[in-house]
């Protein structure tokens, strides 16, 4: 996983956020699509595609795209 | 000569339509949340037990929590059907199967992948209906058992990212009411409990944060999400003979939420 394709695949799992407005430094929180929901879809997909265990609080103490990849790398084996 | 009150006292023990004495009862997902809590509360209320689930150690964690009797600790994936084998043939008759042992996974409708349905599948509904019938084939329940399935209100209640968790416990809703219509004529009782949150590592690692959580909770009715305890009473009621004329119920407790 590079942090390229992880910031590719977090913003793919916005439906009407444009991919480009999301990179490695966006404050993803402040995006006016942020919601629960797409915190549940992080969640998942740290889950399903990184088989990384994200928790709620992990995804509220993360301020950029980078900071959650290095938690999800950190997590990897 | 015995003065009114010690009278009512012992009437008090005398009558109670709850006992689980002499009652063997087998508890899955005895080793954590809501299984942990039934399979001591039965333990207290006289019945021996059979704790079922992976990992020795934590089923040694609730064992040290029962009451007295003999109660018997098994190791067992019940998703492997070998396992379940070997520990079903060496188990005696029972009075009660409780059926607790689940999984939650909070995946979004749109990323569901047959892996993440295969595994609550696997745990939520596969597994609890070829333990029962591994039970029934080996003539291990006895007539006029009560078998007890832990579902959820989120079988008719959705809430986002449980869309498979919630058709698990669906299914196992409605096998359970097959299972009770074919087990009646032996006086055999199956009914579900069907909570609402219930303070366990299950929703604690779902995702939410507990600050989320603890915010949904101030919305209950009741003012607060369930223990362990709290379902643990009802499925007391269920396996015991205050319950003989109920089977083919689907009990919401809830703290009033709907």
């Amino acid at each position: 996983m590079t942090l390229e394709e992880f910031v590719e695949n977090f913003a793919n799992q916005f439906e009407d956020t444009d991919a480009s407005e999301i990179k490695a430094e966006t404050a993803f929180h402040d995006l006016d699509e942020w919601s629960s929901m797409i915190v549940l879809a992080i969640i998942a997909m740290a889950n399903i595609d990184y088989d990384v265990t994200l928790t709620g609080d992990d995804i509220k103490n993360a301020v950029t795209v980078k900071d959650l990849y290095d938690v999800v790398a950190g997590r990897m084996e | 000569m015995t003065s009114l009150l010690e009278e009512w006292s012992k009437m008090e023990v005398e009558f109670n339509p709850f006992s689980l004495k002499g009652k063997t009862i087998l508890v899955t997902g005895a080793s954590s949340g809501i299984g942990k809590g039934i399979a001591v509360a039965c333990s207290n209320m006289g019945a021996t037990i059979i704790l079922v689930g992976r990992n020795n150690e934590r089923l040694q964690a609730t064992f040290d929590l029962l009451g007295n009797g003999d109660h018997v600790i098994c190791s067992c994936d019940l998703t492997n059907q070998e396992d379940v084998a070997r520990m079903v043939d060496g188990l005696p008759s029972l009075h009660g199967v409780v059926h607790c042992a689940g999984i939650g996974q909070r995946v979004l409708c749109k990323q569901l992948t047959e892996k993440v349905l295969d595994q609550v599948m696997d745990v939520n509904f596969k597994a609890p209906v070829l333990l029962q019938t591994a039970l029934l084939k080996k003539k291990k329940i006895e007539s006029g058992a009560s078998i007890v399935f832990i579902a959820s209100m989120a079988s008719w209640s959705p809430s986002m990212g449980n869309g498979a968790y919630s058709a698990s416990k669906g299914a196992i809703i409605s096998y359970a009411n097959c299972l009770g219509l074919e087990l009646a004529s032996r006086g055999i009782r199956v009914n579900c409990i069907s909570p609402a949150m219930v303070w366990t590592d299950l929703i604690l690692k779902d995702g939410l944060t507990e600050t989320q959580l603890r915010e949904d909770e101030s919305k209950y009715p009741l003012k607060r999400y369930g223990t362990p305890e709290d379902i643990a009473n009802l499925a007391i009621y269920m396996l015991s003979d205050a319950s003989i004329w109920m089977t083919g119920s689907n009990v919401k407790i809830s703290g009033g939420a709907f």
